[in-house]
């Protein structure tokens, strides 16, 4: 059965830990394993072969076996090929430097996510670059591709090419080029029909685009879930229009890294952007060390701390963090802290991104913990008195009864709601006295009432 | 329904898909021993063409006990191969044939984002009207923008009614009063268009599950159908997808579709080992005619690069 590349790999280097001096055929059966969870995450069989390879001559060797500690250099070097074989470390950003307008061709097979992914674009470099940009959509294949467009345009509060019926791809093109340099724009979209890379006429069609356009940007747009066809794909776009940047779709799914490995080695034109969700602003930028340190179930720590600094309110996180310091903590803080999670987003998607949670992540899938559930939580403390959150300890029986009827559950979940408040207090103590440097060395594992972290206490690496 | 013009467009579009797997067999085995490392090589191979470590190393374990230390050349190898995945897929080439019994046969199309579940719908409506069938389409997917009118011309190009309702109305209400309608007008089938939802998104699942409850109110042996579109593109991840949708909405078959592409659809082996669930057509293009049902043999025939297959 399919096992995320992360679980599989955090495996390995579990048994790997655990030894104090590292053979070579530690190395080998190692590798071994990393080379089926690759080839199970559909990463290209002969990019595994090449990744493989490199991996092996840079473990096998005095470096290793002398080390201190083996297991971490091994992991280490995986860790390093990972991020060099997804691009080295630091994101790549778009190449907006030409006279205005811009022209950035978005191409892909169907159903890759290119009309979405252009409609997210439009937002991100209205709102992070302050461009003004058009939106074209040169799709006259699918049926309502174009009105797609223009209400994701309107949707992200950016302009788009008015439709003309019966114009063909290539016309639509010019006069997208052309609105733009009359109009003023500084960049045009141009979101091409999804296309097989063996429709030779379709391909041909795309490389006339290209021609008469001009871009600086033609983003080969590419479903996450892809499997081994990536790199056919990939080649055959690369040949056809001479790709200048990749954005994986679908990153929020739980097929994590596989085409992304395949899609760079081939082409080797950098991941610029991935697409993590379904709404306009869930688009970001591809950080190749944050995706493998995800990949070896090193957690995107931070992806985490940037996502939070977005979204959460610097004041009031500092005052919870000044109420967790004093221990004064109580049940209105614990709903603020509710609040600030669920506007980060999802659950999963938060915990996705901690280190050692891989495991955890599957037990809470089990448990059925989401959103909702937090916004139940949040509606049983609104069902308290002010006096009740403040000191929860006189929260019994006949209150709890009130409190239950108030918010619609029953006493179990208040039940469950208080005692979940008890165990953050008590790891709010454990924090405070491990401080920030042990929470950074033990990781969550540290946080977690005894024995019950994350895989049984194991430690990241 | 030109059954030639299927098999040369699938095997035009597999050919060059099974290009590589092809070749792979003809550099490895043409006059090989069939030793250890020819095995390996073997299964990678099936590796490469997405059927999965899985049913590669079953693969591999066949042609161990029978064949192993023979003389084999490159023919006799994709002929056993394409025999194995044969066996895997006999089972599972079940066409869709709605129940007369059900007025109307309600169909719920579900899958993740932009595998092919709108145009999946517009070419089975289109299939079905040609057989004289009535089909009421449900604009299911309130989400995508322009998923409605989308659906909408399918519906004219099949002369088929297309229900539809408010950008982000919840689409459950209105299967609903689909379903009330379909029924009154004694609709021989109702197909129920879904948003795109990643399986591991529950909230969004959960949504699904709304709307097969709400049909179940009416009648209570609806959905008749729950079909999940797969993209062929797809590695293994589709698993993890038919797992998911199985286990949330009871999935009762699959639709493959892009297999006009270079993806080789190699998964489905793997898919119809790990769940045997019927895979009832599979999508060829972008034209009403384009939805074909699924044949296992020449599929399997196809898969291996065999020219010689039976029509």
């Amino acid at each position: 059965m399919f096992e995320a590349l992360s679980d599989r790999l955090s495996g390995v280097f579990e048994g790997l830990r655990k030894r104090g001096a590292l053979s070579e055929q530690d190395v080998s059966e190692a590798l071994r394993e990393v080379r089926l969870a690759l080839l199970d995450a559909d990463v290209a069989l002969d990019v595994v072969r090449d990744f493989i390879a490199k991996v092996r001559e840079r473990a096998v060797g005095a470096e290793v076996l002398r080390s201190v500690t083996p297991g971490q250099q091994v992991v280490k070097i995986v860790n390093d090929c990972l991020v060099d074989a997804l691009g080295g470390s630091g994101a790549v950003g778009l190449d907006l430097n030409a006279p205005a307008p811009v022209a950035i061709l978005m191409v892909g097979l169907q159903g890759s996510g290119k009309t979405t992914t252009s409609g997210k674009l439009g937002l991100r470099l209205r709102d992070k670059s302050r461009r003004k940009v058009l939106l074209a959509s040169l799709d006259t294949q699918r049926p309502a591709a174009q009105l797609q467009l223009e209400q994701l345009a309107q949707r992200a509060g950016v302009a788009s090419l008015p439709i003309i019926a019966g114009q063909r791809p290539l016309d639509i093109a010019a006069r997208a080029m052309d609105t733009g340099r009359r109009e003023g724009y500084d960049i045009v979209i141009l979101d091409t029909a999804g296309r097989l890379s063996i429709d030779l006429a379709l391909m041909e069609e795309v490389r006339a685009i290209r021609a008469a356009t001009n871009p600086v940007e033609t983003l080969l747009v590419v479903d996450a879930m892809t499997g081994q066809d990536a790199v056919v794909t990939a080649r055959s776009f690369n040949e056809a229009v001479g790709v200048t940047g990749i954005v994986m779709t679908r990153m929020d799914g739980d097929a994590r890294g596989g085409a992304a490995l395949s899609m760079r080695a081939v082409t080797g034109a950098p991941i610029k952007l991935v697409g993590v969700g379904e709404k306009l602003d869930a688009l970001e930028d591809f950080h190749p060390e944050r995706v493998a340190g995800r990949i070896l179930g090193m957690g995107d720590i931070v992806g985490l701390v940037e996502r939070a600094t977005e979204t959460i309110d610097q004041e009031e996180a500092e005052k919870l963090a000044r109420k967790m310091a004093k221990g004064t903590f109580d049940l209105d803080d614990f709903a603020s802290q509710l609040r600030q999670i669920t506007k980060m987003g999802s659950l999963s998607g938060i915990l996705g991104m901690l280190p050692g949670v891989g495991k955890l992540k599957a037990q809470i899938a089990d448990a059925n913990i989401n959103t909702k559930m937090i916004h139940r939580q949040a509606a049983i403390i609104s069902s308290m008195t002010k006096a009740e959150r403040r000191t929860p300890d006189i929260i019994k029986a006949s209150r709890k009864k009130r409190i239950a009827a108030g918010s619609g559950v029953s006493v179990q979940d208040v039940n469950r709601l208080l005692k979940q408040f008890d165990d953050m207090s008590t790891m709010m103590k454990r924090m405070n006295k491990l401080g920030q440097k042990g929470l950074m060395r033990q990781g969550l594992a540290a946080l977690m009432p005894g024995g019950r972290g994350p895989a049984g206490g194991r430690r990241p690496f | 329904m030109a059954i030639s013009g299927f098999f040369s467009r699938l095997k035009q579009g597999l050919s060059r898909s099974t290009q590589k797997l092809t070749e792979g067999f003809t550099t490895v085995f043409q006059k090989r021993r069939l030793d250890d490392a020819a095995l390996e090589e073997l299964e990678e191979r099936l590796i490469a063409a997405d059927l999965g470590t899985a049913v590669a190393a079953r693969v591999i374990g066949n042609f161990r006990r029978t064949r192993f230390g023979k003389e084999v050349t490159d023919p006799e190898i994709r002929s056993a191969l394409a025999e194995e995945i044969a066996a895997i897929l006999a089972p599972v080439a079940q066409p869709f044939i709605p129940d007369p019994a059900h007025r109307p046969h309600v169909v719920l199309m579900v899958g993740v984002n932009g595998t092919g579940k709108t145009t999946t719908i517009g070419k089975l409506a289109h299939g079905l009207a040609a057989e004289g069938k009535r089909c009421v389409l449900v604009a299911g997917d309130t989400f995508r923008a322009a998923a409605v009118e989308q659906l909408q011309v399918w519906g004219q190009r099949a002369g088929a009614p297309v229900i539809a309702g408010a950008q982000d109305a919840d689409p459950a209400g209105l299967a609903f009063d689909a379903l009330s309608r379909a029924r009154a007008e004694g609709a021989d089938l109702l197909l129920i268009d879904t948003a795109g939802r990643l399986h591991n998104k529950a909230a969004l699942m959960e949504e699904l599950r709304k709307i097969i409850r709400v049909l179940r109110k009416q009648d209570a042996s609806a959905p008749h159908s729950v079909l999940l579109v797969l993209d062929a593109t797809t590695g293994q991840n589709a698993l993890a997808q038919v797992r998911v949708f199985k286990e949330m909405v009871e999935v009762t078959g699959l639709v493959v579709t892009k297999l006009d592409g270079s993806a080789r659809g190699g998964v489905v082996v793997a898919l119809a080992e790990a769940f045997g669930l019927p895979v009832h057509a599979v999508g060829v293009g972008e034209q009403a005619g384009d939805l074909r049902p699924f044949q296992a043999a020449d599929f399997a025939r196809s898969l291996v690069g065999l020219e010689d297959a039976p029509v």
